[in-house]
């Protein structure tokens, strides 16, 4: 019964058991099975990588009117593998001048960044990598890897194009990371921890329903980390040929490929963990595989949304992309901050001499924090109204049209 | 406690491999055909002019010191957000006093002209 209900930690125990009567040491065994617990969230990590690439190009197929892959098996599922078999036997075309040392460790640096997070985001009560206490702030340290990976291609490849990449993503992936600290303040504050699972514990009402605009902002400055259209400014096909990637070819290239995928699906596991409860859901404390089955179906709902905007949204243009960061998304999560923390405490203080009923205060709370987060969005969109860019401003003197000198006086007479 | 670290060291390790053996081992069998004209830069498709690394805009330097403060600054607030239910008043306002120095600071480098691309 209990290997239906939970079966990692059942086979968690069974091999630790296995170990100690193996006569080994309680250290060693320990070592062991969190090696191999290591290992299998490695694969499972690469293996989901290639399912969301046959999923995501079947996606654009779809929403582009097209068929997509359809060939190698049912609906073109193992349509990757032909693909990966393909890019593995590809030379590698290192160009001459490259740092050989930096550009060699950079794909690697983009896939490991990403897949690091995964250490601690958890799939059930019981299936978590490790339950850092510290969770939240390992998950922001990891996030930053992941732009040392670009800048570091983009710096080696002996390439002005991909040097320009590489800073545009200094301005904007770096940019972006303070918004979305900012954001993940809210949840640290609405549930007082830093532990992601016991932040899962703490959404007896989803964050996301507390805080729709903290939602907002860690959605798209996780989207504008990974990348990808519209955010895609670092490999602006049609600006910088390919940005930082251009040098790169062969499994090196199709790295970074692996590590942007990953990253869209992990910021979607993210925000399933962080705003829609995680692995809750009806009898999913009771039956651990039943949260699994929660987790995966909201990440990939929000998945969804990260593949839609991709298709859906043209590119934005650099100076525009900053100006949103700083001068709108910062500002607004730094007031909401402000806000959430004044409305939490003087619920904190006013909730006892109310006399609610136990299970009614998450309600009343999220309430309280919804009607609150509704009004910023009103001003908000008050601000935003009354500065409006009426009309676009035209740079430089107007060329020079040629025209019929006028004739001189004497001639008219 | 330490056997958490113990399985993210373990995980650095395994994320390290991942990545770098398929790289390896498609090295390993990939043809190695190399010649002077293939290795040539490829660029934007035209013949490279002059040096690679060259000066750039300062600009983008800018904003990576400006997101420097943010982000030093903003990781001394997740001690206080944790601790959140145990505050009194006067914690809650030294924190609340401490972001709007951070928003003091934004709006300077905004009047400053930091966060401008032009």
């Amino acid at each position: 019964m209990n290997f239906i209900i939970d079966p990692i930690s059942f086979i968690a125990n069974w091999l630790m058991n296995l170990l100690l009567s193996l006569g080994l040491s309680p250290i060693v065994s320990n070592v062991i099975v969190k090696f191999i617990g290591a290992f299998l969230l490695g694969t499972f990590g690469f293996s989901l990588v290639i399912f969301t690439i046959w999923l995501e190009r079947k996606l654009y197929a779809r929403i582009q009117d097209r068929f997509g892959p359809n060939r190698v098996g049912p609906w073109g599922i193992f349509q990757t593998f032909p693909d990966m078999i393909k890019i593995f036997t590809k030379e590698y075309i290192t160009p001459v001048g490259a740092d050989k040392i930096v550009y060699n460790l950079a794909p690697i640096f983009s896939v490991s960044a990403v897949l690091l997070t995964w250490a601690v985001i958890p799939f059930a009560p019981t299936i978590v990598g490790t339950d850092l206490n510290v969770g939240v702030l390992y998950l922001m340290a990891v996030g930053s890897i992941g732009a040392l990976g670009i800048i570091l291609a983009g710096w080696s490849s002996n390439n002005k194009y991909s040097l320009l990449g590489a800073f545009r993503s200094v301005a904007q992936v770096v940019s972006y990371e303070v918004p979305m600290i900012l954001a993940l303040l809210i949840p640290v504050l609405l549930g007082q921890s830093m532990g992601v699972n016991s932040l899962v514990y703490a959404q007896d009402v989803w964050f996301i329903f507390l805080s729709p605009i903290a939602a907002l902002i860690f959605f798209l400055s996780c989207l504008a980390e990974t990348g990808r259209a519209p955010f895609d400014l670092l490999e602006a096909e049609s600006e910088l040929v390919a940005g930082y990637q251009t040098e790169y070819s062969g499994l090196k290239f199709g790295m970074f490929y692996v590590g942007e995928f990953l990253h869209a699906f992990t910021i979607s596991a993210l925000m399933a963990t962080l705003f829609l409860g995680g692995w809750r859901g009806p009898w999913a404390e009771q039956v651990p595989i039943l949260g699994v089955a929660w987790f995966f179906i909201k990440a990939f709902l929000v998945y969804f949304f990260v593949v839609l905007i991709r298709i859906s949204m043209p590119r934005l243009r650099i100076d525009q992309m900053l100006n949103f960061n700083w001068k709108f998304l910062t500002p607004l999560a730094l007031v909401l901050l402000i806000i959430t923390a004044i409305v939490e405490k003087s619920f904190m203080v006013i909730a006892p001499s109310l006399n609610l009923m136990e299970t009614a205060i998450p309600w009343v709370r999220a309430g309280l924090h919804l009607s609150v987060n509704l009004i910023i969005i009103l001003i908000t969109v008050q601000i935003l109204k009354t500065h409006r860019v009426k009309e676009v401003q035209i740079v430089g003197k107007p060329r020079l049209v040629a025209v019929a000198p006028e004739p001189p006086a004497s001639v008219i007479s | 406690m330490q056997s958490d670290w113990l399985f993210i060291g373990l995980f650095l390790l395994i994320v390290a491999l991942f990545p770098g053996v398929p790289i390896l081992l498609a090295g390993l069998i990939s043809p190695h055909k190399s010649s002077p004209t293939k290795s040539q830069t490829y660029e934007c498709g035209l013949e490279t002019v002059g040096d690679t690394w060259v000066q750039f805009r300062v600009q983008y330097y800018i904003f990576a010191l400006t997101f420097l403060v943010f982000d030093v600054e903003l990781v001394f607030l997740f001690p206080w957000a944790v601790a959140f239910g145990q505050l009194t008043i006067f914690g809650l306002m030294s924190g609340v006093i401490f972001i709007l120095i951070l928003f003091v600071e934004l709006i300077a480098a905004w009047r400053k002209g930091v966060l401008e691309w032009a």
